[in-house]
């Protein structure tokens, strides 16, 4: 009896757990092309000199590709990770790992396309 | 919370074994697990030697013929031996289905019997199923509507209707689907399981029910539903050839079309 009372009244969760599920596949979607690009892209680079990757990533298009990029890789990592977390951990370490989880996937993006636009700007 | 070893007193050690009677003919080996609550000995596995040609052809007929011949205390659930009632669900060589439809001819070696994995062992092969079925009574598993039948008559449903319920109603709840499956392992607290599921998508796919958003406001939750992760354990060791995954899927997809 005490679990369905509380199956009942758990707090309006919902909304989140649906738009995680949403997002987990959205963000999934957009890197499929988004991985083959730089994949693909990396390869033409596998001789070029320092300059020509510097004019490469300098390109706007590029730059906005990879700033994308980088933000989806991580906020789709957040989101996978978050879920592997809730799944075999329990209790404060949960919580703990969980913000951990987050900021270090805000430092990692951030970081990232600043070191980006340093180098493009 | 996951939980990858045995507590020191749930470690499962060999038990006895009684051979076959003087000249049996086709010899088979049945390792049983045991649990007796009553003893504060660890769980072990017998082995019985049971004589194939005096035994009927499924696992539970060989069960019985321990119970009845061998070992009385031997203990497991048993009703209907025909695949309808759910009682007999256990796992068989690794595999989690029902022994009454579990041929032996099936098994190549010794067969292997234990209860379902991860519930709480009341004895031997028996497991206690309260929390699921308090799962089940929390989705609200019947008809739930609004006004009274048109003009005293009961519901009806068009064949089309009555269709969308196929691979649904035939569920008869044995928990093979719901413990075979590693998220239902690590969080039954709070994950419904692919059986409760599949009950639930059985009221929300019916047409006579006008409850629909209701049920599926109730499931739109990061555990009761999305615990899934749809690796089919449970369609693999359905013994009634049902796909819970797949109607998880399908809940999956109205949650999301209902909005969020």
């Amino acid at each position: 009896m005490a679990l369905r009372t509380w199956l009942s009244v758990l707090p309006g969760v919902g909304r989140e757990a649906v738009v995680h599920w949403w997002m987990q596949r959205l963000t999934a979607a957009v890197l499929v092309p988004l991985v083959v690009w730089l994949a693909f892209s990396l390869a033409m680079l596998g001789n070029a000199s320092y300059e020509a990757v510097v004019s490469w990533l300098k390109t706007p298009a590029v730059t906005g590709f990879l700033v994308i990029f980088i933000a989806v890789t991580f906020y789709h990592t957040k989101l996978g990770v978050q879920v592997i977390i809730e799944d075999y951990v329990g209790g404060w370490l949960k919580k703990a790992s969980l913000v951990l989880l987050s900021v270090a996937c805000i430092v990692c993006a951030v970081a990232g396309i600043v070191a980006l636009l340093k180098i493009t700007l | 919370m996951a939980q990858f070893n045995l507590p020191a007193n749930s470690v499962v050690k060999p038990g006895k074994t009684y051979p076959a009677a003087a000249g049996s003919g086709r010899v088979k080996k049945v390792v049983v697990y045991r649990y007796d609550p009553d003893s504060p000995e660890n769980p072990r596995t017998d082995t019985y030697e049971i004589d194939l040609d005096t035994c009927g052809p499924m696992v539970l007929d060989a069960l019985i013929k321990i119970k009845n011949e061998i070992d009385s205390t031997l203990t497991f659930r048993r009703s209907c031996r025909e695949g309808i009632c759910g009682s007999c669900s256990m796992n068989i060589n690794g595999s989690n289905t029902l022994a009454c439809i579990k041929a032996i001819e099936e098994i190549p070696g010794d067969i292997k019997v234990y209860p379902l994995p991860h519930m709480p062992v009341i004895k031997d092969l028996v497991v206690d199923l309260s929390r699921f079925y308090e799962q089940y009574a929390s989705v609200k598993p019947w008809i739930k509507t609004q006004g009274p039948p048109p003009s005293g008559r009961e519901r009806l449903q068009s064949k089309d209707d009555r269709e969308r319920l196929e691979g649904l109603e035939e569920c008869i709840l044995c928990a093979c689907c719901s413990t075979s499956c590693p998220s239902y392992w690590w969080n039954s607290d709070r994950y419904l399981g692919p059986a409760v599921l599949l009950q639930a998508y059985r009221w929300i796919a019916d047409s006579r029910d006008e409850a629909t958003v209701e049920r599926l406001e109730e499931l739109k939750d990061a555990f009761k539903l999305y615990r899934c992760h749809t690796i089919m354990n449970c369609t693999n060791t359905c013994p009634k050839g049902l796909n819970p995954a797949k109607t998880i899927a399908e809940i999956k997809k109205l949650t999301a079309a209902t909005g969020s």
